[in-house]
């Protein structure tokens, strides 16, 4: 009796999936496969108790969207969102529509790790977007380790990690360090650097990185400074001053958060004009967004290191774009975390097909060797640890809040989150 | 326990009221409850020992601090300490440049564990350092303030400089203190885990009997001479001071009574948790603190469980249902008590549910006029 309604309801989603499939193959020669929910017999794609259906599969969105943080993190959770969302529409993961939990960290670590257990054993979400900060992940870690969760991380980090619970979807600190001091040194021919940062965890890990690199690696180059603020500093005049007075070819920036727009005034105000390039200013801390409050006139000239600019030219970008801003907004921007929240959903979606399952175990050893054609970076693949091969791009800041793309590498950077020799 | 009526420890309405809180911690939470909601529980009542501690503060003795955080974050950390270096062992930190400090040290390029983690490697020691670093430092601060006759606001208003002192200290300390990210991935008590169910409900037991532990001690004090002291301090300060008590060596000492409590509710956080971060030290958290006993009612200590209790539940329940909007519920629900209920929770029971209560009761019993509960008697 039961067998009978699971197979009318089955047939009943199928018809739809051909149906959805059908309009999809006659609007793209490279629709993707419709896979049908009753070639995947539930008991067989889940075998952890997970929250899967013969229909709907759960899956949780771990982010702040109150606290100080809810400003970096809403565009991480509109792209999840809008990646689940276009997923659904072609028929959702092996035949289930994905539905989510959305939970709320609240700026506040241990709020994550709360959250992150209650969608873990309470919700039994087969996996979750989330997390933004280093604090936050470090938080949840423990958690996801405990109860075999599958976390997509999104956010460019500090590296020193490598959890068999995480796909870091962002790039770790080498990816985004070493091809940015290599294009100054090649290309603006700088020597002497002047590295600034938050005093925080990542800032401090990716300034050591830089300096080896440039210590080492890089011939007759050195660091004149190093220096640190706390987290929300606002006065940067003396640093400034030791800039004028020590005159390096690049000031490399990691500051982050509120901090950033007293630092970029200050150094306008100060008479430091960064179309001219002396000092240049190479940063890894200003997106797209950032530059919204920044204000793209006291930023004007300044280079960034990242892997993704909403400027990017190519077909994936372009749709992605136009798809965010029809669903969230004409006056959105995309910076580099938006897009890499953006690949959480699809890489799940393309580990679990994989698999043929939504065990985290299965989707684990399938995550491995995942490529993805379609996203809106270009080509990406899935390490074996758990980090993304990206391209590094260069952009320059314009006006009017976009970045001009200058340099990109001409091939995927290895993630390397245990860098040797720059430790 | 003495025989007298007047000086005895409880009195019939508050032994009640005890006997209701003991029943419903350990018997219908445990019942109700999955390990998950129950531990959620346990962490909430880990505030609870901080807003016992401010009703005696604040509440009985007049000295409102908002700064309780720091003392709560000082027993986490001590706790955290511990259980940090028993998870950096050589063998699960064999990836860093040097093995067996916690990770957080090798990340800053410290390559060996500062003097004064070491005597954090003995249980016995850290438990002792859970209580004494935060008295020691309330002390401090007592004997530089109360000896001053600092008091009111400004008392207030330097406990939260405090507050914030103690976070921007700890996050530039990263190297020492693991600094924003806090410690984190902590695992085993003396090889026990602590992210086991069983563990955590044991741990909740634990906690939960620690909680009556400082309950009874907060009766106890405030049923004192000590406690009668306190309520004429806050009433009269001078009066008392012209009788010839030494008033601030009894707010140092309550003050400090209330750190000792926050810093066991601390402890009892990182080991329910699995972390301690700056997050609790700042000025935030110890304002909520304070709003957790406000809301219970400043002037009862078993209305600061419940207080503790119902803000918790409910921004957890709030940020649940509405994610985008449950800051602004919870902001509505404080406004609301304050209106409404200026003595909090145990203000409503002892207004209007006691009186009828003992309207009914008092058919066949004498009642006792007396003894409000969860009201000091000079209230």
């Amino acid at each position: 009796m039961s067998d009978f309604d699971k197979s009318r309801k089955n047939n009943g989603v199928s018809r739809r999936a051909l149906l959805a499939g059908g309009v999809a193959l006659s609007a793209s020669l490279f629709a993707p496969k419709v896979l049908r929910a009753q070639d995947y017999p539930t008991a067989e794609v889940n075998t952890t108790g997970l929250a899967v259906t013969d229909d709907t599969v759960t899956i949780g969105i771990l982010h702040s969207v109150t606290g100080t943080m809810a400003i970096s993190e809403t565009g991480s959770v509109q792209a999840e969102k809008l990646a689940i969302e276009q997923i659904n529409a072609q028929g959702g993961i092996l035949g289930r529509k994905i539905e989510y939990i959305q939970e709320d960290g609240a700026s506040d670590w241990p709020t994550f790790a709360e959250k992150a257990k209650k969608l873990l054993v309470n919700d039994k979400v087969a996996s979750v977007m989330g997390c933004w900060t280093s604090a936050s992940r470090k938080a949840v870690l423990p958690v996801f380790e405990q109860y075999n969760g599958f976390l997509y991380y999104p956010t460019f980090y500090e590296g020193l990690e490598e959890s068999p619970n995480v796909i870091y979807t962002g790039q770790e600190a080498t990816q985004q360090i070493i091809a940015g001091l290599d294009w100054v040194n090649k290309e603006k021919g700088a020597k002497s650097f002047y590295l600034l940062g938050s005093d925080y965890i990542w800032p401090r890990t990716s300034n050591k990185i830089a300096r080896k690199h440039i210590e080492n690696f890089l011939t007759d180059c050195k660091v004149v400074g190093e220096e640190y603020y706390p987290l929300g500093h606002t006065q940067f005049n003396s640093v400034i001053n030791k800039i004028r007075l020590k005159k390096p070819d690049v000031i490399y920036a990691i500051v982050v958060g509120g901090s950033n727009v007293a630092f970029y005034k200050q150094l306008k105000a100060a008479g430091i004009d960064m179309t001219k390039e002396s000092p240049l200013l190479l940063t890894i801390s200003v997106t797209e967004d950032e530059i919204r409050g920044i204000g793209g006139e006291n930023i004007e000239g300044a280079y960034a290191c990242m892997k993704y600019f909403q400027s990017l030219d190519n077909d994936n970008n372009r749709e992605f774009v136009a798809a965010f801003k029809e669903m969230w907004g004409d006056d959105m921007v995309i910076g580099d975390v938006t897009q890499a929240a953006y690949l959480g959903p699809w890489l799940w979606k393309a580990a679990v097909e994989k698999a043929g399952s939504f065990d985290v175990d299965k989707v684990r050893a399938a995550s491995p060797g995942i490529e993805l054609t379609s996203a809106p970076e270009g080509y990406v693949k899935v390490h074996e640890n758990h980090h993304l091969w990206s391209k590094t791009r260069v952009g320059r800041a314009q006006a009017d809040g976009q970045y001009e793309v200058v340099f990109e590498t001409a091939d995927l950077v290895e993630p390397n989150p245990f860098p040797e020799g720059y430790q | 326990m003495q025989v007298t009526r007047k000086n005895s420890l409880f009195t019939r309405y508050e032994l009640i009221g005890f006997a209701i809180l003991a029943a419903i911690i350990f018997i219908v939470f445990p019942m109700i409850m999955d390990t998950f909601r129950l531990n959620l529980f346990g962490k909430y009542l880990t505030y609870a020992f901080v807003a016992v501690g401010l009703v005696l503060c604040w509440g009985a003795g007049g000295i409102l601090s908002l700064g309780q955080g720091v003392f709560f974050g000082l027993g986490g950390y001590c706790m955290a300490m511990f259980l940090k270096l028993e998870a950096s062992t050589p063998e699960n930190t064999s990836i860093q440049s040097t093995p067996g400090i916690p990770d957080f040290m090798d990340w800053n390029q410290l390559t060996a564990l500062p003097w004064w983690w070491e005597p954090f490697h003995s249980l016995t020691l850290s438990l002792i350092a859970v209580i004494v670093v935060p008295v020691a430092f309330a002390f401090i601060i007592g004997v530089a303030m109360f000896r001053r006759r600092v008091g009111g606001v400004y008392f207030a208003i330097i406990t939260q400089a405090i507050a914030a002192v103690m976070t921007i200290l700890i996050i530039g300390q990263q190297g020492y203190t693991g600094g924003v990210n806090g410690i984190t991935d902590l695992r085993t008590l003396l090889g026990w885990d602590i992210r086991t169910d069983e563990a955590k409900e044991i741990l909740y037991f634990v906690n939960g009997a620690l909680l009556f532990v400082c309950l009874g001690i907060a009766q106890y004090v405030r049923k004192s001479k000590l406690g009668r002291l306190l309520i004429a301090m806050r009433d009269q300060e001078d009066r008392v001071r012209f009788s010839g008590y030494d008033v601030a060596n009894f707010k140092i000492f309550i003050f400090c009574l209330g750190a000792a409590f926050a810093a066991v509710g601390g402890a009892m956080f990182t080991l329910q948790v699995g972390f301690m971060s700056p997050s609790f030290v700042g000025i935030v958290p110890s304002i909520e603190m304070v709003i957790f006993a406000a809301v219970g009612g400043r002037l009862s200590i078993l209305g600061a469980v419940y207080g503790t209790l119902l803000v918790n539940w409910a921004k957890t329940t709030f940020s649940e249902s509405f994610p985008e909007l449950w800051l602004l519920g919870l902001g509505a629900l404080f406004i609301a008590v304050v209106m409404a209920f200026p003595n909090g929770l145990a203000g409503v029971w002892s207004e209007h549910v006691m009186p009828r209560l003992r309207k009914l009761g008092s058919r066949g019993d004498s009642g006792t006029p007396d003894a409000a509960p969860s009201t000091p008697a000079a209230e």
